[in-house]
């Protein structure tokens, strides 16, 4: 009961923990149809409690070390050490069961869900990496699952939609608007708004608040290890620079999220900028976006005039969003992170090179973040960690196409 | 143009209202529509304003917005079609939108269109209770507009009190756990769901949407309700039969 207690008042602190409304600054709230109010309150009044148990955080630790294989392997990358001259680490995060950060989201989730005595589930999926994950955690617990996918994700990414129907989970395709993460998030909460008994499973740190600080304490497990684990191979439990690629921004939310209080350690996150910024091909939202509403979160949204939402373009499924979450918004805005980009070339690019001299194959959504290295002026001493978010076993076809051109 | 509070108060039979997407089937056609719907009866009408995003809504209109945008319709547009017909046309109008779409065009500037247009209300399914107490309440009094609040059933009590007492020209009451779009009929659940809020003597008019369909489904819910309102069977009704139909639509959900 004292636990409880203590673990209810044990609210975070700092300046970019969310207020009492969920805001990063002007960012964040929860703007939903009153249809989906008690449902978002239901896990407002107890998502912090749930977490914080020491109940919560066995399942959840054990989880992560004997199903996931946590702790991911913090790498010292020498051959591209060497060729960029700095000291590069990778995050293997790609080392994790089903492939990616995703999993230690779903993991928490799920267990969130279990509390709270939920037993259907729906996620929204990009690359399909989070509906993998979230099939995943359904087959572990034996809940029923019904994932949202655009369509136009179903063919990029097939081996994925093959790997959460092996896993008994329900592929909805989402066939509105440009038929990719935006649209299977819409599909998605429409689906809850019909299904209130649902629990929404939601893959990154997006949508009305409390889910992106839920998604981001789940994530936080990655620069938690980072520390200790930067301190036994540096001597120093931070790094120069943290690098990470931002789709709604999960895996850079949990890379960063144990730094953003520490100014002197820089961090970087990696948009996609499709066919260049300024093409009218893009999804990098912090250059081309200003201040709107999407899938509940006041944010930075690529729109029209008229707020109208525009139709983002990336060849990476997983950053190809239109939005961005609102801590990440907030983090632009106040300075607090820079914010780089990379283009579908740059990324394919540095995928192979990452590939040939570490003979690691990243996620297409990781490798914007290994392209902004050559961009960067680089110290020989500098610590840089790069997130490697996901492995790249579902974008072969892709890699093999470019290949042979 | 009539203020919305009027209707119920000179109204002794069911109160209809028509929702319908603005520049929808074609871009001109806002006009028509409201004219024709005026003509045909309706006590007062829903302008929808397209939105590319619309999480509230099923798939008839999310077709309908889709279409209306690619008309090329835009909010200044809309305002400009509804200030045509601001002398003219008696029948009390309501706005319904998304609220991304207030803040982009800016909130001041959107209220102050509102109100040239000769409109006091406003829905906007995304804009939650909390928000409108701590950044909505003061600007919408500023203009002397009228937020209307949706209430589910999975809405509280002491929610639907408070929702009540900011209510001023009625109160949304969603027929069942949904998006928007036509259902045939009305189910028992929904029917103890309409005779508990109705039962609870609020001093706000109830106006049932969402689901709602055709002389039956209208006339069961304004047994428990002022009024009901008529949105995706009507965008379906327009898609099949055109503008020129509309009289036939409203007789057959007043009369059977
Ligand atoms: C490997 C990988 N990295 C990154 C992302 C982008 O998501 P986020 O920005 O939430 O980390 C995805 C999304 O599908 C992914 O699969």
């Amino acid at each position: 009961m004292l636990l409880a207690m203590t673990a209810k008042n044990k609210k975070m602190k700092g300046k970019f923990q969310p207020d009492k409304n969920g805001y990063f600054g002007q960012f964040g709230g929860a703007f939903i149809p009153e249809l989906l109010y008690p449902n978002v309150k239901e896990l407002e009044d107890n998502y912090i409690q749930i977490i914080e148990s020491e109940e919560f955080q066995k399942e959840y630790k054990s989880l992560l070390k004997d199903f996931v294989g946590r702790p991911s392997p913090l790498y010292f990358a020498k051959r591209l050490s060497e060729k960029y001259g700095a000291q590069i680490y990778l995050k293997r995060e790609d080392l994790n069961h089903t492939g990616a950060h995703k999993i230690n989201n779903t993991i928490g989730q799920i267990l969130i869900a279990q509390k709270l005595g939920k037993t259907k589930i729906i996620a929204e999926t990009g690359a399909g990496q989070h509906g993998v994950a979230t099939a995943t955690v359904c087959a572990l617990m034996g809940l029923e699952c019904t994932v949202f996918m655009g369509e136009k994700d179903i063919v990029r990414q097939a081996p994925n939609v093959a790997r959460m129907k092996m896993l008994g989970a329900k592929v909805v395709p989402a066939t509105s608007g440009s038929k990719t993460l935006k649209d299977a998030t819409n599909e998605a909460i429409r689906y809850w708004i019909q299904h209130p008994e649902t629990f929404y499973l939601i893959g990154s740190v997006v949508g009305p608040h409390p889910h992106p600080d839920m998604v981001a304490r789940l994530q936080a497990v990655i620069s938690e290890e980072m520390k200790w684990q930067l301190k036994e191979k540096t001597g120093n439990e931070n790094p120069d620079t943290i690098i990470a690629c931002v789709g709604g921004g999960s895996n850079a939310a949990g890379a960063f999220y144990h730094y953003m209080d520490d100014e002197e350690v820089e961090l970087i996150a990696v948009e996609a900028a499709g066919l260049g910024v300024n093409s009218g091909e893009s999804a990098a939202t912090s250059q081309l976006g200003q201040v709107g509403i999407i899938h509940g979160s006041k944010t930075i949204l690529m729109q029209d005039e008229y707020g109208q939402i525009v139709e983002p373009y990336s060849i990476s499924a997983g950053l190809d969003y239109p939005g961005v979450g609102p801590l990440h918004a907030f983090l632009f805005e106040s300075g607090r992170a820079k914010f780089m980009n990379a283009t579908d070339k740059e990324a394919l690019d540095a995928a192979f090179e990452l590939t040939k001299i570490e003979g690691i194959i990243p996620a297409l959504e990781t490798a914007h973040a290994l392209a902004v290295l050559p961009k960067m002026t680089l110290r020989k001493d500098q610590v840089i960690v790069i997130n490697l978010s996901g492995r790249g076993d579902k974008d072969l076809e892709t890699f093999i196409k470019h290949l042979e051109e | 143009m009539n203020s919305i509070k009027n209707i119920f108060q000179t109204k002794n039979r069911e109160v209809l209202s028509i929702y319908f997407t603005a520049g929808f089937p074609n871009l001109e056609d806002t006009k028509t529509v409201i004219e024709e719907l005026e003509k045909a009866g309706v006590d007062f009408i829903e302008v929808g304003l397209p939105y590319s995003d619309p999480l509230a809504d099923g798939p008839t209109i999310q077709n309908s917005s889709q279409k209306a945008l690619q008309n090329g319709i835009n909010l200044d547009i809309v305002f400009e079609q509804l200030m045509t017909i601001k002398n003219s046309n008696k029948t009390p109008l309501v706005l319904m939108g998304y609220l991304n779409q207030m803040l982009k065009y800016g909130e001041d500037k959107f209220c102050q269109k509102v109100v040239d247009c000769g409109i006091d209300t406003v829905i906007l399914p995304d804009l939650p209770m909390v928000e409108y107490e701590n950044h909505y309440r003061h600007l919408f009094e500023k203009y002397g507009i009228n937020n209307v609040f949706l209430i589910t059933p999975q809405t509280t009590e002491d929610r639907i009190r408070k929702i009540d007492s900011y209510s001023k020209s009625f109160i949304y009451m969603v027929a069942s756990s949904s998006i928007t779009g036509a259902k045939g009929e009305i189910s028992q659940q929904q029917i103890d769901y309409f005779q508990r809020i109705k039962s609870m003597n609020l001093k706000g008019n109830l106006v049932i949407g969402f689901g709602i369909s055709d002389h039956k489904t209208f006339s069961k819910a304004c047994e428990y309700a002022n009024g009901a309102i008529i949105g995706s069977a009507f965008i379906n009704f327009l898609e099949e039969k055109g503008i020129d139909k509309i009289y036939e639509f409203i007789s057959s959900i007043r009369n059977n």
